[in-house]
């Protein structure tokens, strides 16, 4: 790094936006550097270190609004609507044991910036629906807002969808303004062994079809639930198929049960209380099954779900692999040997056929400079894309080049 | 209403652009697909905002794809504007045709391509109605969760554009909540498909974007949305209380409480009374404020809730407590909220529907508020709120064949919005900007602000040529946008090349 900017406020923000245009370079934008293994090879020498901008400046539980500073840790997050028994809904994951860390070091910011979202995302919705508005300096050196503290907003184009994955590309955000839940009263998980991934993804599937408000769905093939630090699911040499059901304690129990009778059919069933269920998908969310081996590459697969256990076994018939399914199937998470080349386009290969888009997680600097780490996108989208950048960011100030080239 | 002045060589144009129009959208197996006889133009002439009237240049209803975007070609070329129109149910005038635009009708995008419910999705055209879509799917005990009011008519593309809301989204979202893909054909004619029956694209979220951007991004082509399991069961509550603060804090404690209804619905004495003597749906008409609350999930779960919300109630003091206690009894409690709107329309020649968000909690201060300046402005309002989500609708009561009062109707909706803001809320929660708020739009955002969602518009349509006039109070040209820190006429850094 040539230079480091540790603002402390949004007109340093702004001045450094304005000279570094200026002076015709551009920035890396960070928080806490959590998640800086993901995207493609950094290409500039100068970093904008946010994390001097943390404080949670708003926040109204009987609303289900909290505002922060971009830099906020989730931990702090977390820890305060702990207090008020209310939660981020959209479950964000822990991505630093992925990159070589232990502690959750992740900022909100970075969350909504990479539209990270955990197991809940398929009932409750992604980082992107619980971002209400943000506050920003743009790319061509302006302060600007969007959105505001309220649900029901149509008022203007949401610039917080546009922001919320954009990688830092189009705007340094500031400060941003989220949607609060309240937290379940109660957890279970519903388990049923040894189904092969098709049929696993079958019951995952006739669960999220029945009345069970199941909001978390994962089925872990055999080699893979091994690694689990849950003795329930660990030590059997069996694949796990899991759903888990939250809410107030009288439904939880009688929604447990009605999953554990629908399964009977499909092999042995059990059920995890609060903590194993905690730990479980914990793990689940963090990819902590996966991260035995530093060196693996790691990919991100979205897919829909009745097409995931065919799309994998595809994948299998050319490259050995390590994967496991969250989203009911339609998130697979795919570990292979680090050093493999191609693995993007076997995947991606498969994926034409299939539908849905693949994401490089983590990879060795070689790898992320060989593969295209985000999803390669069509000619008129990637015309589309470009030209929002353009507009945005003309002089390619904001993390350039960080998700497609030119971007 | 100012809108762009139209541009006169288009219009003396209009036989030239007819006969293009005529080739690329030949008459199909429902007849005429360009309209452009002042008869059949009259049926364009407004959406639902209906005090504002202009025939449009021509109609064109395509039925592909391929189609729209040869029209889009076409246009983008000559530098022919173009509206999009699906079902014409806005309220706001995101449909309102130009002069010297072509209007391009979805009407004929008419057909569910796919319904899967292993994926739980349904891929449909645009010009589908939003409730054939829970119709469609309803056999299998399905539905599609956001039911704006007007959901008999409106069409899913236009709830797209819209990013349209309902009684159920406090619980089950808004459409972009709902929204898993999309086609959409740019003014340059590209066709781009966006997500599927996947979540979460990488890439910019466009999907996202496009959601609420009332058809000044793109055309809308095809939608694929997720479908939801119908609860268990679903019981209503009416609980009326003799003041509105107190209405207001019994919302409050229910969401603190941890309960999430699937509906949350308020109005005002007024309100109550006219919906009441024309629906008979047996609403207390002695109360200051009735919330309609519906809990929704498996029975032992609603149960459950329900004594809940009635130890908060009770603790509260209301002076009326009813839980329906069968399914008919359910539909009655909303049969009445839903006929609110042509309930105020039987005691007055005409209404104003204002749409604000504000924070939950100002509820009680707002209103307090709204009746003051019912006095100022001597007309009646009737209050109907998605108070669970802070969703205002003041109806402001107005007799337009008195002189004046159309306008201190419309001056009373703009203090109401102002207001909204002053709260820290926002000028529309769903009905959208169109032409009928996009003069407020200052109220909210800086010339900083706007000119970011400008520049958003810059990038899918450089030409400004989709839906101009609504939105934005003032449409900069692309290129100005490009120029970067002019402040008070001073460029700050006058040695940076210019894009």
């Amino acid at each position: 790094m040539d230079r480091t900017f540790v603002p402390d406020s949004k007109n340093e923000i702004l001045d450094i936006i304005r000279t570094t245009i200026n002076a015709k370079k551009s920035v890396e934008i960070m928080g806490t550097g959590s998640k800086r293994g993901w995207g493609r090879p950094n290409q500039t020498s100068e970093l904008l270190d946010l994390s001097n901008l943390s404080a949670i400046t708003l926040y109204e539980p009987q609303e289900l609004v909290m505002t922060a500073d971009a830099a906020t840790p989730i931990q702090d997050i977390r820890h305060v609507l702990a207090e008020n028994g209310q939660q981020l809904a959209f479950e964000p994951p822990n991505l630093s044991p992925l990159y070589g860390g232990s502690e959750d070091i992740g900022t909100i910011g970075g969350i909504i910036a990479t539209n990270l979202s955990g197991p809940r995302r398929i009932q409750t919705g992604a980082a992107r629906d619980f971002c209400l508005g943000f506050e920003a300096i743009s790319g061509q050196g302006e302060e600007f807002k969007s959105g505001g503290r309220v649900v029901k907003n149509v008022t203007g184009f949401d610039l917080a969808k546009l922001l919320s994955g954009s990688f830092g590309t189009l705007a340094v955000m500031v400060s941003v303004t989220i949607k609060t839940l309240p937290r379940p009263e109660k957890t279970r998980t519903a388990l049923v062994y040894g189904l092969d991934d098709k049929r696993g993804i079958q019951a995952l599937s006739e669960s999220l079809r029945g009345s069970f408000e199941v909001n978390a769905a994962a089925h872990i093939p055999a080699e893979i639930a091994e690694k689990s630090s849950v003795s329930r699911i660990n030590g059997r040499a069996k694949s796990v198929t899991a759903v888990r059901l939250q809410g107030p304690v009288t439904s939880v129990d009688a929604r447990c049960q009605g999953v554990q009778v629908l399964w009977k059919s499909y092999g042995e069933v059990e059920e995890l209380h609060s903590h194993n269920s905690a730990c479980l998908w914990k793990e689940i969310r963090d990819i902590y099954p996966l991260l035995s081996n530093q060196t693996d590459q790691i990919w991100r697969i979205s897919a829909s779900p009745s097409q995931g256990a065919d799309l994998v076994a595809k994948i299998r018939t050319a490259v050995e692999c390590k994967i496991y399914f969250d989203w009911g199937g339609g998130l697979i998470w795919l570990a292979a040997e680090g050093k493999l080349r191609g693995v993007g386009v076997i995947i991606r290969s498969a994926l034409t056929s299939f539908g849905g888009h693949a994401t490089l997680m983590r990879g060795s600097l070689a790898l992320r400079l060989a593969s295209d780490v985000f999803q390669p996108q069509a000619q008129a989208l990637s015309r589309l894309t470009k030209s929002i950048k353009e507009n945005f960011d003309p002089a390619r100030v904001l993390n350039p080049g960080r998700m497609y080239e030119g971007v | 209403m100012r809108m762009p002045v139209p541009n006169t060589d288009i219009i003396t144009n209009r036989s030239v652009i007819v006969e293009r129009l005529q080739q690329i959208v030949p008459s199909g197996t429902f007849g005429e697909n360009v309209i452009s006889d002042p008869a059949g133009l009259r049926a364009y002439e407004c959406d639902g905002l209906s005090a504002y009237r202009q025939l449009p240049l021509v109609v064109v209803l395509p039925e592909t794809t391929e189609q729209v975007s040869e029209i889009l070609k076409y246009c983008n070329e000559e530098g022919i504007k173009v509206v999009a129109r699906g079902a014409g149910t806005s309220l706001s005038g995101g449909a309102l045709p130009l002069a010297d635009a072509v209007l391009l009708g979805l009407g004929k995008f008419n057909q569910i391509l796919d319904v899967d419910y292993i994926n739980r999705a349904v891929v449909t055209q645009p010009g589908v109605t939003n409730s054939s879509i829970s119709e469609a799917v309803s056999g299998a005990d399905f539905y599609y969760a956001p039911d704006p009011s007007s959901q008999i008519v409106c069409s899913i593309g236009g709830n797209v554009a819209e990013n349209s809301g309902g009684v159920h989204c406090l619980k089950y979202g808004l459409t972009s909540n709902n929204l898993l893909g999309l086609e959409i054909v740019l003014m340059n004619g590209d066709i781009i498909k966006l997500g599927g029956k996947y979540l979460d694209s990488g890439g910019y979220d466009l999907l996202g974007v496009v959601t609420g951007s009332e058809g000044l991004l793109g055309i809308i082509t095809e939608v694929t949305v997720r479908i939801l399991k119908k609860p268990e069961t679903a019981r209503a509550m009416l609980i009326g209380f003799d003041n509105v603060a107190l209405a207001g804090d019994c919302v409050a404690e229910i969401i603190s409480a941890g309960i999430i209804p699937g509906g949350m619905e308020m109005m005002d004495k007024v309100a109550t009374q006219a919906t009441e003597e024309f629906v008979h749906a047996g609403y207390p008409t002695n109360v200051e404020a009735l919330l309609i609350v519906e809990l929704d999930g498996p029975s032992v779960e609603v149960t459950d809730l329900i004594l809940r919300v009635q130890n908060i109630v009770n603790d509260l003091g209301s002076n009326y407590i009813r839980v329906s206690e069968n399914e008919a009894e359910r539909e009655v409690f909303w049969a009445g909220r839903k006929a609110a709107f042509p309930a105020i329309g039987r005691i007055t020649p005409d209404y104003y529907c204002v749409d604000g968000t504000i924070p939950r909690a100002r509820l009680p201060d707002v209103l307090i508020q709204i009746n003051k300046m019912s006095q100022k402005y001597r007309l009646r309002v009737a209050n109907v709120f998605h108070a669970g989500d802070g969703n205002l609708h003041p109806l402001i009561m107005y007799d337009a064949n008195k002189l004046g009062e159309l306008e201190r109707a419309e001056k009373f909706g703009i203090e109401i919005l102002k207001l909204c803001v002053e709260v820290g809320g926002v000028l529309t929660g769903e009905h959208g900007v169109g032409v009928e708020k996009r003069d407020l739009m200052e109220e909210v955002f800086t010339e900083e602000d706007l000119k970011q969602q400008q520049r958003l518009k810059c990038a899918f349509d450089p030409n400004g040529l989709l839906n101009p006039g609504k939105v934005f109070p003032t449409l900069h040209r692309c290129a100005e946008l490009g120029r970067m820190h002019v402040h008070h006429g001073q460029t700050k850094f006058p040695d940076i090349p210019r894009f």
